[in-house]
């Protein structure tokens, strides 16, 4: 073997700041602190920046003037109110409307969506296209268009008061709103309320009980009919025996609108309509998806056992099918809850509009006031996730 | 009476019989195929020719296509007046942009459409080039707007309609890809303080509906500059919808992120490659394929999301429309406003979800090979 000479080659001596940044573990280091001195410098900037502008104009930054009065009216408030209510109180108003529109639009958004999907799915061609061309309208056109377009609709169709439609003299159907009648709880009333609530404990834990002996037994109880009976049954009966411990405050014509009784606003119907039938053809899609996914075998299978139709549906398709549909279904949810702060523009008082709008215009707090405004947001989308979260968590595969 | 006999074999193909072909067996198959179907078709046919017949007669056979005011319209016919919008189209399409000036919104539109195509369509001649106009396009459009460098300037506060739409639209499309890419590897990354950073940002944007962001940058924004600086409302509006959009966009890249194998990665690392070549030669290419529909439906979202400026005061088509309703000649003519905006918006968005369609199938052979 000849001999070779092999020269090793001198290690080159780099500078110190080279030889860290070839280093993969040095480099991570130095990158880190330098991008956490700018994501430090950008916010001490930015901080100092506002506090020199508030201070030029001689604003400060508390949150006294939630305590003042707001002297502003709200049309529509779940709790007492008035214009010299703080502006607090605004905010809860706010609060409440925003989240009696997510809640009621949440229902009906996913009742329509799962009808939705599931006619998408139908074999008729008709209902098959008709819902085809339902979601892919609806999916294409801004929400903002749909509040408006539905608003407009009900403003300009519907009936003045006087030519309210009526519902047996009892409703009464008008662009000023859906006026039905109060009921005006007696204190017998609270019996009835108590053995309802009784009911639904009852059921509770009867659901389990029943489990438990046909895990044991095989006997099976028809659990859906008693529990059917323990909630809405007895106090149905017990309500009569008392002697229909409820009055109704009935909305009458008076003047130019209707007195008594209690009013849904257009406002409200325009936002929750729009909102929830938007949101559906979202559902919709996902819901089609998710039972799609599930393979056609497992509903063979589920025959080839014995299964009824129905019970193939409710035992074996639908617990897989949601699997796939609740992760993005709650994203539509929380897309919901997000959508509905456009009510600002048809004059629905949720949290923008109060808080984030009047309140703001008024005691030109803007930096609070969206303070208070984004953090609210945040939190509803933060419970939100948790409770869909911990739904998901029940349904999904148990993988060993 | 044709009971012929063939030899074994030769028995010449029947026709299928004759219940199972043609339109009579198509509507049994399709629309009378059990009870429940029955039921179901009749009432949608019920439904139908309730809304049909009438839907159809408001809005062509009695609708007024002429006319100079809302009386007009309404001696004239019982259904839309869409004499109305004929009258405001320009105002509808441009805004108030200067009338003399409107030759450039139009050249840039032009240009638009030039540099779109040989993004979208890879079998367009000279698609090299072109890509090296799209990329040089944005700023030759912000030029032809705003003006400037011996253009006349024109204030942002003149843009409108549907050249508002555009302008908030594309931007926000063109800007959010990338920042959401980054996002996305961010949120990705083994440094802790960057990944913390991206997550907390994604999480909060997310949170938050997008007026909400826009208030913040119509009434909040400018107290976090350098006291007497100002900017342009436009220009924040459009950063707030990029932001907004690029949060969106980084989770659905997530997505494609983590559908691609660990290996992948490590086979990169096998090969010597750093990390940022890592990413663009091997990984990205990968994951932005298989989140191709959730870009394009966040693209979407962006594209109908820029209407919610109407709420803050920019004058987009629907801001047009309700601006013009408050003219005492149209009041009251609201649905035709909404309508006419609405086919807008869903010609749009329709042929966006189309084309997102017609990649994946493209993709999808590919992958069948």
């Amino acid at each position: 073997m000849s001999e070779t000479t092999i020269t090793k080659n001198p290690i080159p001596r780099r500078n110190l700041i080279s030889r860290l940044w070839n280093d993969k573990e040095s480099r991570s280091v130095i990158v880190q602190i330098i991008a956490a001195a700018l994501i430090f410098g950008f916010f001490a900037y930015i901080v100092r920046n506002a506090a020199a502008n508030l201070e030029a104009i001689g604003k400060g930054y508390s949150f006294g003037f939630l305590s003042q009065p707001s002297s502003y009216d709200i049309n529509q408030h779940l709790i007492e109110y008035t214009s010299r209510s703080s502006h607090l109180r605004a905010m809860l108003v706010g609060i409440l409307n925003t989240l009696l529109v997510a809640a009621s639009g949440l229902v009906l958004a996913t009742i329509l969506g799962f009808i939705l999907g599931v006619l998408r799915l139908s074999r008729n061609w008709l209902t098959n296209k008709l819902s085809y061309v339902y979601i892919e309208y609806v999916r294409n056109v801004p929400v903002l268009l749909h509040i408006l377009l539905v608003h407009g609709i009900i403003v300009h169709a519907l009936p003045i008061p006087k030519n309210a439609i009526s519902f047996n003299d009892a409703a009464y159907l008008t662009n000023r709103g859906f006026f039905t009648p109060r009921p005006i709880l007696e204190p017998l009333f609270w019996i009835v309320g108590g053995l309802c609530v009784a009911g639904i404990l009852f059921s509770l834990w009867f659901k389990r009980y029943a489990q438990r002996i046909q895990d044991q037994t095989g006997k099976h109880y028809p659990v859906f009919w008693i529990c059917l009976g323990a909630i809405i049954g007895i106090p149905w009966i017990a309500y009569f025996i008392l002697g229909s411990p409820i009055t109704w405050d009935t909305p009458a014509l008076r003047g130019f609108n209707f007195k008594g009784g209690m009013v849904v606003r257009p406002e409200f119907i325009a936002l929750w309509i729009a909102l929830s039938g938007y949101t559906a053809a979202f559902i919709g899609e996902i819901v089609r998806a998710g039972i799609t996914a599930v393979s056609y075998g497992q509903t063979e299978a589920a025959g080839a056992l014995g299964i009824n139709r129905s019970r193939t549906l409710s035992l074996v398709v639908v617990p897989q099918a949601l699997r796939v549909i609740v992760p993005p279904l709650t994203s539509q949810y929380l897309n919901l809850t997000k959508n509905s702060s456009l009510a600002i523009a048809i004059g629905y008082m949720d949290i923008v509009a109060t808080i984030g709008g009047i309140s703001l215009n008024q005691t030109g707090r803007e930096m609070e006031c969206m303070t208070i405004v984004l953090l609210l947001y945040l939190a509803i989308s933060l419970l939100i996730s948790a409770a869909m979260n911990w739904y998901n968590d029940r349904i999904k595969l148990v993988e060993r | 009476m044709n009971q012929k006999s063939y030899p074994v074999g030769e028995h010449p193909d029947l026709a299928p019989p004759a219940n199972t072909i043609g339109p009579l067996a198509w509507i049994r198959e399709n629309l009378l195929a059990t009870p429940a179907n029955v039921i179901m078709t009749i009432l949608v046919a019920w439904f139908l020719y309730k809304i049909i017949p009438g839907g159809v007669d408001w809005l062509l056979i009695d609708a007024a296509y002429t006319g100079t005011d809302r009386e007009a319209c309404q001696a004239k016919a019982g259904g839309a007046c869409w004499a109305f919008i004929g009258e405001r189209a320009r105002l509808f399409t441009y805004g108030f942009y200067p009338i003399e000036q409107r030759w450039r919104v139009n050249l840039s539109f032009v240009l638009l459409v030039a540099a779109v195509v040989p993004v979208l369509f890879d079998n367009v001649p000279y698609r090299k080039y072109g890509l090296y106009f799209s990329m040089i396009f944005p700023f030759i459009a912000g030029w032809l707007l705003v003006g400037g460098f011996g253009l006349t300037p024109v204030a942002t506060d003149k843009f409108g309609g549907f050249m508002l739409t555009l302008v908030i639209g594309v931007t926000g499309i063109a800007a959010s890809l990338p920042i959401g890419i980054c996002l996305a590897l961010g949120r990705q990354s083994r440094l802790p303080i960057i990944r913390y950073f991206c997550i907390g940002f994604i999480e909060f944007i997310r949170g938050v509906p997008l007026i909400t962001l826009l208030f913040v940058a119509s009434t909040m924004l400018s107290y976090f500059l350098p006291p007497g600086t100002t900017f342009d409302l436009l220009l924040r509006v459009l950063i707030m919808v990029t932001l907004f959009a690029s949060a969106y966009m980084a989770e659905v890249i997530r997505g494609g992120l983590q559908a691609i194998p660990k290996g992948q990665i490590e086979a990169a690392d096998a090969m010597g490659l750093k990390y940022w070549p890592a990413m663009r030669l091997v990984v990205l290419p990968q994951a932005l394929k298989i989140s191709i529909p959730g870009i394009v439906n966040t693209f979407i979202g962006l594209y109908k999301d820029t209407t919610l400026v109407l709420i803050i005061g920019l004058l987009d088509p629907l801001g047009i429309g309700r601006a013009s309703l408050a003219d005492t000649k149209w009041t009251g003519l609201s649905n035709e406003v909404y309508l006419f905006v609405a086919i807008f918006f869903f010609i749009s968005c329709f042929s966006m979800a189309r084309y997102s369609l017609y990649l994946e199938n493209k993709l999808q052979t590919e992958h069948k090979r």
